[in-house]
């Protein structure tokens, strides 16, 4: 396996895989460009779902028969995958239904710990205490934490970006201090595809004894992602923006941390012993996966990781950057468009603002033209603001995005200008 | 270069309103007003009006949005004003029919006159939300509107208490 590029022939062999990518809009090919929305699925992953109701399905962690024993393996094996795939244990690998679930998840069994009892206390939350976020975050990784800090009386406060959307490095060590309990960042920001400075954050929030999460989201689908490299002590990520269903997603957690961590939902399977008062809990990752599990989303989940790692994570990221250079080259010859965050290592997407169009009436359109992409605030209303901004057009890439794509959504963005009658 | 779709949801008249809307700003004393806002793209109308004696006597707005929402807000500002609230109101609930209907109800011109260059809006679902901001702004306005009024008329009431 080489650490180059994916070729034209490569990508044109992945999409044969994509049935979706098959369809035409407005009579026109599709042009998929909204990946770091979700992404499209393969065959593959979507036969593997289906395999497992009609030959293997049945409840895990529970019941003697021969499909239960079956089931749970494979649930467990896939779980395995998924640890591998991000460099993490198996035991260390949460599901969720998605990323927001599993920051949410941390959010409130840090709260819980104020109330769980003297075992806990390490990690409860004060008047006093600091939760760290930046300005470029999406909703999801924003608004868990205000309400962290409004449960528990912490104070929230946040690395501002610059003019460009970069983080304002140089305020780190007044921000994250020794008051700081949490600091939670994204690893490649959802709107500018940048990736952010992971290493140094972390090794100041350690420094100063802060627990770190990291989102995810926006990595872990484009990029070899290592968490016991990156040091981080939480993370997470969605299974449907890396070709698997909706409906899972994982939180990675540092053993020792996640088992010093109370539980966020209870109820049946995350249990040992059980009385009319009290109840003891399982170790992680059991401790925090309360109920009937996504077995077959984990599954096909596993599936899709096996589909990234057998075309290479390197290449994966090559091609990523390879989309990003074209996107940015592109758009920034076009006159009266601003892209937002052209500056540093980049996953295979751009935010941009044309002068003088909305972005629902560029996304309009493109959509005439069969080209797909998001338009709005991206769930980050925050970053739009401080950018001058209420609303941008995004495309984003996959291993399935051809360079001809690309060119055709250029293309489309200068006659966007022409039909709206704001050229020069 | 692009469909008739597209042509016909962005009319000459949308693009021009759009760029030279009718009735910015907001009134002064106004007897209600309303804001809305589009969460899914942060699209947002703040629309004030005047009503005496079961009249709209004036309308103003102001926001920011994209083309269709920001030419529908002029549209209507440009239609409601000197209509009785009764016919107000009954333009309002036909413009929603017609937006909602997927193309199978158009927008009548005479009573509509140049607003009926939103009718290709309603082959958007996606877009009747954008369309609809300034309108719901209205409606809102003239529930508060209509609000007042009925509180004052029970408390001239003779037998009021």
């Amino acid at each position: 396996m080489s650490n180059e590029t994916l070729t034209d022939a490569d990508v044109e062999a992945i999409r044969r895989d994509f049935p979706l990518l098959h369809t035409t809009v407005n009579g026109r090919p599709l042009t998929y460009l909204d990946s770091g929305a979700t992404s499209q699925k393969p065959t593959v992953v979507l036969d593997v779902e289906r395999a497992f109701y009609e030959n293997r399905n049945s409840a895990v962690h529970r019941g003697a028969h021969w499909l239960a024993g079956e089931a749970t393996e494979e649930f467990e094996n896939a779980r395995e995958t998924v640890a591998r795939f991000v460099g993490a244990a198996a035991d260390e690998i949460v599901w969720t239904s998605n990323a927001t679930e599993g920051i949410n998840l941390v959010a409130y069994a840090l709260s819980n710990a104020n109330a769980a009892g003297p075992q806990y206390a390490a990690l409860a939350l004060a008047p006093g205490d600091e939760i760290v976020t930046t300005e470029l975050e999406h909703h999801a990784n924003l608004i868990p934490w205000q309400e962290l800090a409004r449960r528990t009386g912490a104070t929230l406060r946040f690395i501002p970006v610059d003019d460009a959307g970069a983080l304002r490095m140089d305020l780190l060590p007044e921000i994250v201090n020794e008051r700081t309990r949490v600091v939670a960042f994204s690893h490649v920001s959802n709107v500018l595809g940048v990736i952010n400075p992971v290493a140094e954050i972390v090794a100041r929030a350690h420094a100063v004894g802060a627990i770190v999460v990291l989102d995810a989201c926006q990595s872990v689908p484009h990029l070899p992602v290592d968490f016991h490299a990156l040091d981080v002590d939480f993370a997470v990520f969605s299974g449907h923006k890396m070709l698997a269903p909706t409906g899972i997603g994982a939180l990675y957690g540092r053993r020792e941390l996640l088992n010093a961590l109370p539980p966020f939902l209870t109820g049946g399977s995350m249990i040992t012993t059980v009385t009319m008062e009290t109840a003891a809990y399982l170790p992680a990752p059991q401790r925090f996966e309360a109920g009937t599990q996504r077995v077959s989303q984990a599954i096909a989940l596993a599936a899709a990781v096996d589909y990234l790692a057998a075309i290479g994570m390197e290449r994966v990221a090559a091609h990523g950057t390879q989309l990003s250079s074209r996107l940015i080259a592109g758009l920034s010859a076009i006159d009266g468009v601003r892209v937002l965050g052209a500056f540093g290592d980049r996953v295979g997407l751009a935010s941009f603002d044309v002068e003088g169009i909305h972005a629902h009436d560029v996304g309009q359109f493109l959509d005439d033209r069969g080209i797909a992409v998001r338009v709005g605030h991206h769930c980050a209303q925050p970053l739009h603001r401080r950018l001058g901004l209420t609303a941008s057009t995004r495309a984003s890439g996959s291993i399935y995005t051809t360079e001809a794509e690309i060119d055709l959504f250029l293309e489309a963005v200068t006659d966007a200008r022409t039909f709206f009658g704001v050229t020069a | 270069m692009s469909t008739d779709d597209l042509q016909s949801l962005y009319q000459e008249l949308i693009l021009d309103h759009s760029k030279n809307p009718q009735g910015r700003g907001l009134l002064e004393n106004p007897t209600a007003s309303s804001h809305q806002l589009n969460p899914t793209c942060g699209d947002e109308i703040t629309l004030s009006i005047h009503v005496a004696n079961g009249q709209i006597e004036a309308i103003g707005w102001e926001g920011h949005g994209c083309s269709i929402s920001q030419a529908s807000a002029s549209l209507l500002a440009s239609l409601l004003p000197a209509q009785s609230v009764t016919n107000a109101d009954a333009l309002l609930h036909d413009f929603r029919a017609a937006l909602r209907s997927r193309g199978t109800i158009e927008l009548d011109e005479e009573r509509f006159g140049d607003a009926i260059a939103l009718n290709g809006v309603s082959r958007y679902v996606a877009r009747v939300k954008c369309a609809m901001l300034g309108w719901v702004a209205f409606e809102a306005a003239l529930a508060e509107a209509q609000g007042q009024a009925a509180a004052a008329a029970a408390a001239n009431r003779p037998d009021a208490n």
